[in-house]
């Protein structure tokens, strides 16, 4: 099924692409038909510069496993940084 | 035997006067044809869509897939159009409808035409498929398990239910679905046959066993050969009843 739903979110880094490195201030993740995995459904995220226009993203679509595997070893990372980095 | 097809890019009129883009294939050999209007997955106005286009030329139609997204992302490459269409809310039902009313404006004054005109879609299109059929007078429609025609409507998101439009059906369904499919699940496909019954309509439907979601999608692992091989038998009966 396509599910329709969609999280925005803001965000501020940067990501590289096939036209090397682009300010992202967007981001948006979904659950649904892949592009190009090999699943019916998989995690999707978009990193997104929009005022480079459609092109100016950087994707990723990964099983629900890996999916759930990313955002612990996100939250480890995080967790275990030695405070007061910026 | 003259089999020559000609498949390209073109431009029509689409919703509210605007100029989409639009993959036209179709027989040259000035016979008669019917039309179909090929409504794309979520995924994209893409390479698999266009070939399913080219299929239906093959078959001997004019065939016309509209792209959905050519207003949120002119030019881009399918996957980044449908990322940013995404991202803007999806396809409005209303800019839908207009754009398939473009669709069958094209088909429809083809020198070749025979002016029948009919849709499928799949997934997403499914719906949109269904919600042409219910909006426009057609000639024959095909929805290959489309969710969301009936069921509750999914929170955080505007897509609704559309069942309730079935006594405007303007002609026959044709419904492809797989009963491990959960969106529409079995019971889904209940409750739109219950409607069709309900106000008289003609309709004809496979449910497929062993067979889930996007089933006639060869690049995934969703594919089902043999139910897929039915499905394709399925329509062009349907169509060649009807277009």
């Amino acid at each position: 099924m396509c599910t329709y739903l969609t999280e925005k979110i803001a965000i501020s880094g940067s990501a590289k692409g096939a036209s090397g490195w682009i300010k992202v201030t967007e981001g948006t993740v979904y659950l649904d038909h892949p592009v190009h995995a090999p699943f019916g459904h998989t995690l999707n995220i978009d990193f997104l510069a929009p005022e480079l226009g459609p092109a100016g993203r950087v994707a990723v679509e990964l099983s629900q496993e890996s999916a759930r595997a990313l955002v612990k070893a996100i939250e480890a990372t995080l967790e275990s940084a030695p405070p007061g980095l910026e | 035997m003259y089999d020559a097809m000609l498949a390209e890019s073109i431009m029509i009129t689409g919703h509210g006067g605007d100029t989409i883009e639009a993959y036209s294939a179709r027989p040259l050999d000035g016979a008669p044809r019917g039309g179909v209007v090929v409504i794309h997955h979520m995924p994209g106005y893409d390479e698999s869509t266009k070939e399913i286009a080219r299929n239906f030329a093959f078959h001997g139609y004019n065939a016309v897939m509209p792209n959905l997204y050519w207003r949120d992302a002119p030019g881009a490459s399918p996957d980044d159009a449908a990322a940013t269409a995404r991202a803007k809310g999806g396809v409005p039902d209303d800019r839908l409808v207009g754009d398939v009313a473009g669709a069958m404006a094209y088909l429809k004054n083809l020198s070749n035409s025979n002016g029948k005109v009919g849709t499928i879609g799949y997934c997403s299109g499914g719906r949109q498929s269904f919600l042409a059929a219910v909006s426009l007078q057609l000639d024959a429609a095909v929805d290959c398990y489309g969710a969301f025609v009936t069921g509750e409507a999914r929170e955080g998101t505007t897509m609704v239910p559309i069942v309730d439009k079935t006594p405007d059906l303007s002609c026959p369904l044709l419904g492809l679905f797989g009963n491990d499919d959960q969106y529409p699940s079995p019971a889904h496909v209940d409750q739109l046959e219950e409607a069709l019954k309900a106000n008289g309509k003609n309709y004809e439907f496979h449910r497929y066993p062993d067979t889930g979601h996007s089933f006639f999608s060869v690049n995934r692992p969703a594919y089902r050969p043999e139910s897929a091989t039915d499905g394709w038998q399925q329509i062009f009966a349907f169509y060649g009843r009807y277009l």
